[in-house]
């Protein structure tokens, strides 16, 4: 089991947790053309990455925020984690 | 009968508590302290089983964990379980236990024809034989095989014992209470860290109880003892015996059962069996000793021959002789503490040391003992079918290739050492890359890879002075990192025997002439042949040798098995061990019972159950309750000797005629408040929200981004910037994570607030075309005419001094309104809508009635909504917004979401307006065509409309639009059923929805 450090409450163990898909993904903006390419892209379309990769955590039973972890996704250690506005810099 | 092995005076057994027990319905005696194992092997019971596949029979090999051979069904209290070590088992008054894996009997066993068939099952013989012909296998082999093997029997009563979950915390757990475990362990307490000390067995201090040491002034036993009183006295640390630590998970998450109660007759009153441990843990060390390694000779599975570390603690710690003829086999000076043990006990053994001319202090003191020593002597066979009579033994040459002459010794048990397998199994779970260490022939741990240091013999150290010198060390270091304090305990001085180095010899080579079975893995019976086998017919890999010839999958896991099968392939393949590598460990480190994983998690515990405000009432009134989601909601409300099917039917038309009352408060409800709500709205739903009125509700769909549709409800403008969302039971969790999802990370710039109300209102539907006028009488002092509150129009009004809130919606096709009020009022206003409804003819609905009204008039629910379906496929399209983006709309243009003959919702009749249609059946064209006869579409709900007197279903059909009228058959092959249908339209009641706004 993770123990993920939410950047609200501190560290906690995975189960309070839910995950949320890639961090890097953005929506595109509303009210704004977009090739069906592009679309699908968003929708669909994810890399399996092995190894770091930023990804988004709910801390469900928690204070609910989104969060954002930076995670690596073979050995599972987590290097840091951010609240959900900060940027992945 | 007489314990005719016991000892007088030796072992920790408390010789006061005499305890009964049955083996194979034969009663014994022990005592208390004692092992299931100790006590048989006291009153002389050696043959306890037979082996897996051959059905040879089978003794005691080990002393505890690593035990291979002596499982057992046992009997407790009424209850059974299977897959049992003797070894591990405490004794208790009135213990039962019987032999597994043989029948009629462990003394006669039918199976044991195997072992003379043995030349035609060897690696593989599953594979290759048992596939053909192909219909034999299920038929024939399956069911014979089943019966053969197994290792007991599961009960398939329900567990009545209760399981518990505990989750800790602490900066230091420790695995393993011998030597390295106390050192560290009060090291680290010493110096304030929160320390968890676990150790399996009953009893602490590890290999200290059964060796001839001295720390301090004290014998090793003693220190031991010492040391855990005074850390069971500090408050910093918490000592587990009987609890075995068997899972290193991420994250320093460790996983523990303790077996509370397994020593008990009886589990006392409010007491767990088990209790399963989830310890995370700042530093883990583990000091989980090492396995003895035995040595591999010809029918070296006879029962008698045993390990000699065993044969030790079996005199030492239960006062019990294994034999009284012993023959201590061994290749290195560990066989020589059991000979000395033996001989203080006026047993005389016979030592074989495979060595040519070793020299340390304890071959020196076994020899002015007078015992009886040969060295550069093998035993090469055990003879004795049931327990071992004689050895054959042999001079064998330098190279260890050539036997010398046979010569047969006669001995009733054989003890044997081949040197120490360091516990490297919960360091190896931690991700630590082990290595191997040419010194002991064996894998240690290597570097660390999460906070894990693994000490004593589990890390390859032999030495006492040197395991407690760097225990000592590490719990001071491990602490101070932690607790930054500095309190340092001084290190006692230590008295051990040097020990001179092991011989790397371990497989005794076959004579000639002689095929005996020589065997690796005494639990899966495998034997060198086998591996000899698997390599002949081109395995190379480890891990394929292993799962060819099932060498270590046994439920003991190879503990004693696995590095020698892995030394015998790398004999044949002319390489180095460490070039072969060793196979994965996995968790758990040994079995765990089902009901300790499970815990208290079980029936209707598996999750929570919530209850309305009203859910005495219904209780109270008959009410037969139905799971929806986590809610128990009325299905129906029995009235005398009706059914589901009546009740729900009588309920439904008095909604029609008259007027009926439903429990919503399971609806979720989330409070939406900030200026930017109504823009979170235009965003989500897929109509318009911008100019919704103060007042006033709206039904709104919502899609996830790839179009299907997520949910559906209503939103009440509550005032101006306070919006009250409901949403389906079974999507108010997955909504509301929806709304923050978006309001957190894709929209951080609306100004928006969103938070669950689904438990703060208790709900309740009025509808029929009575409704008013009850609400009237409910709400005197309201204007709930039509004009005073149209159809999707909100109000506050005043129950009797409550707050409500009243919204006009209804999703039954009927007149009808949605009464809310603080849940703690919940049951009043159910009471008050009763009793003034009465003169109405009031009747509470479950959700059977509801469920029947809303197919009835083609509203669409979880069925249609089953994530697989957009909004034009539930005739929903209406509600998409040309002028606006919203959520998921872009995908709505997929080329298969567009397509001219998509499927949409109908309706179903059956021709003969009787049949009851089956939900899930399919429909079809032609009810005779050829199998896979082509599907298009299928029934999502079906109910017993109450309006039209006849079966209803709604359906999602394959270009539905067009369908209207067509004559399709409805086919459950489950069922057995071919039914006619008409394709009618969804809206069956109310097609043009008058009533409702009426």
């Amino acid at each position: 089991m993770l123990h993920i450090k939410c950047p609200h409450c501190g560290m906690r163990s995975q189960n309070e947790f839910s995950y949320g898909g890639d961090a890097t993904v953005k929506r595109p903006e509303l009210n704004k053309e977009i090739s069906d390419q592009d679309w699908d892209n968003f929708v669909y379309n994810r890399k399996s990455l092995r190894g770091k990769h930023w990804e988004l955590w709910q801390h469900l039973s928690g204070c609910r925020q989104w969060i954002k972890v930076e995670r690596d996704t073979a050995t599972h250690e987590i290097f840091n984690t951010l609240k959900a506005n900060e940027d992945i810099s | 009968m007489a314990q005719s092995f016991r000892l007088e005076n030796a072992g920790l057994i408390n010789r006061e508590k005499k305890i009964s027990f049955k083996f194979n319905g034969k009663t014994y005696y022990g005592y208390e302290g004692d092992t299931l194992a100790s006590a048989l092997i006291a009153n002389g019971v050696h043959l306890i089983g037979r082996s897996f596949k051959y059905h040879r029979p089978r003794g005691f090999f080990g002393a505890g964990v690593d035990e291979p051979y002596a499982i057992v069904q046992l009997y407790r209290n009424g209850e059974t379980e299977p897959n049992i070590k003797a070894t591990e088992q405490e004794l208790f008054e009135g213990l039962e236990a019987t032999s597994v894996n043989c029948w009629p009997s462990v003394n006669f066993d039918v199976g044991a024809i195997n072992n003379f068939l043995k030349i035609f099952l060897p690696a593989g013989f599953y594979y290759k034989t048992f596939m053909w012909p192909k219909s034999f296998w299920y038929k024939v082999y399956e069911p014979f095989i089943r019966k053969a093997a197994g290792l007991g029997v599961a009960s398939i009563k329900h567990d009545k014992e209760r399981y518990e979950h505990k989750y800790e915390y602490c900066d230091l757990l420790i695995a393993g209470s011998g030597p390295s475990g106390l050192a560290s362990a009060y090291a680290a307490a010493k110096n304030g860290a929160k320390v968890i000390l676990a150790e399996d067995k009953s009893r602490f201090g590890g290999s200290l109880l059964s060796s001839e040491v001295n720390i301090g002034n004290q014998t090793g036993k003693e220190w031991a003892d010492s040391i855990i009183s005074e850390l069971k006295e500090m408050p910093n640390v918490i000592v587990k015996n009987r609890s075995q630590v068997f899972g290193y998970y991420d994250h320093n998450m460790l996983v523990m059962t303790e077996r509370v109660s397994d020593h008990l007759p009886k589990t006392k009153k409010f007491h767990p069996k088990q209790r399963l441990w989830y310890i995370r843990s700042k530093e883990v060390i583990i000091s989980s000793g090492s396995i003895e390694r035995p040595l591999v000779f010809g029918n070296n599975d006879t029962p008698g021959v045993m390990l000699s570390s065993a044969a030790k603690e079996y005199l030492k710690v239960y006062g019990v002789l294994v034999g009284k003829k012993p023959l201590v086999f061994t290749n290195n000076d560990s066989g020589y503490e059991t000979a000395i043990e033996f001989i203080k006990n006026g047993i005389n053994p016979i030592v074989l040391d495979s060595r040519k001319d070793p020299k340390s202090e304890i071959i020196d003191e076994a020899k002015s003992l007078g015992i009886e020593i040969k060295f550069s002597y093998v035993v090469v066979a055990a003879h004795g079918y049931k327990k071992v009579k004689s050895a054959d033994v042999a001079k064998i040459s330098e190279d260890k290739e050539q036997l010398g002459d046979i010569e047969n010794i006669k001995c009733d048990c054989i003890c044997v050492s081949g040197f120490w397998t360091p516990t490297i199994h919960l360091a190896s779970q931690s991700g630590n890359k082990t290595k191997f260490n040419e010194n002991i022939d064996a894998f240690i741990p290597g570097k660390s890879k999460q906070n894990e240091k693994t000490l004593g013999s589990a890390n390859g150290i032999y030495t006492l002075e040197e395991t407690l010198k760097s225990s000592f060390e590490a719990g001071y270091e491990l602490s101070k990192k932690i607790t930054n304090n500095d309190n340092k305990v001084s290190f006692p001085n230590v008295v051990e025997k040097k020990s001179s180095v092991h011989d790397k010899f371990w497989c005794v080579p076959l004579p000639k002439g002689k095929n005996y079975k020589r065997f690796l893995d005494f639990q899966n019976d495998v034997a060198v042949s086998d591996i000899q086998i698997a390599i002949k017919e081109g395995y190379r890999s480890i891990e394929h040798v292993k799962r060819y010839t099932t060498l270590g999958m046994a439920t003991d896991q190879g503990k004693t098995s696995n590095l020698n099968g892995l030394q015998l392939v790398s004999k044949i393949e002319n390489k180095v061990v460490p070039a072969v590598g060793h196979t994965t460990f996995r968790p758990p480190y040994t079995p765990v019972s089902i009901g300790a994983i499970v815990g208290r998690e079980i029936g209707k515990h598996s999750k929570p159950t919530r209850k309305s405000p009203m859910h005495y009432w219904h209780e109270k009134n008959n009410a037969i309750f139905v799971d929806a989601g986590v809610w128990l909601r009325p299905r129906y409300y029995k009235q005398g000797d009706e059914n589901l099917f009546e009740a729900s039917k009588r309920e439904a038309k008095n909604v029609r005629t008259n007027v009926g009352v439903c429990d919503v408060t399971t609806l979720g409800k989330i409070d939406i408040k900030g200026p930017d709500a109504a823009e979170l709205l235009n965003r989500v739903y897929t109509n318009a929200w911008l100019k919704l009125p103060v007042g006033k509700a709206r039904y709104g769909v919502m899609l996830r981004e790839d179009g299907i549709v997520m949910d559906d409800g209503t939103t009440t403008r509550i005032s101006e910037n306070h919006y009250h969302m409901t949403t389906t039971t079974a999507q108010a969790a997955n909504v509301l994570s929806h709304l923050e999802y978006y309001l957190q990370v894709v929209w951080p710039d609306l100004n928006v607030n969103v938070v669950s109300t689904t438990e703060q209102w208790a709900g309740a539907a009025i509808a029929g075309p009575k409704s008013r006028d009850l609400l009237q009488k409910l709400f005197p002092k309201s204007n709930v005419s039509n004009e005073g509150l149209p159809f999707m129009g909100y109000m506050e009004g005043d129950l009797f001094g409550v707050k409500a809130r009243i919204f006009r919606i209804s999703f039954s096709g009927e007149l009808a309104y949605e009464v809310n009020v603080e849940s703690d009022y919940g049951n009043f206003m159910w009471e008050k809508i009763m009793e003034i409804g009465e003169e109405f003819k009031i009747q509470p609905y479950g959700t059977e009635a509801l469920s029947t009204l809303r197919i009835e008039m083609g509203h669409v629910a979880g069925s249609e909504l089953d994530g697989r379906t957009i909004p034009y496929d539930n005739s929903l399209e209406g509600l998409l917004s040309k002028k606006k983006d919203f959520i998921g709309k872009r995908s709505l243009s997929r080329e298969a979401f567009t397509a001219l003959d998509r499927q949409k919702v109908v309706g179903v009749v059956p021709l003969d307006k009787k049949t009851s249609i089956p939900e899930g059946s399919h429909l079809v064209k032609d009810s005779n065509a050829p199998l896979p006869n082509p599907k298009l579409g299928y029934i999502s709900a079906s109910c017993w409309s109450v309006e039209h007197d006849n079966p209803f279903s709604l359906a999602i059909l394959k270009d539905g639009k067009n369908m209207i009228g067509e004559k399709l058959f409805v086919m459950s092959p489950l069922k057995n059923k071919v039914i006619p249908v008409e394709i009618v339209s969804s809206h069956y009641v109310d097609p043009k929805g008058e009533r409702v706004r009426s």
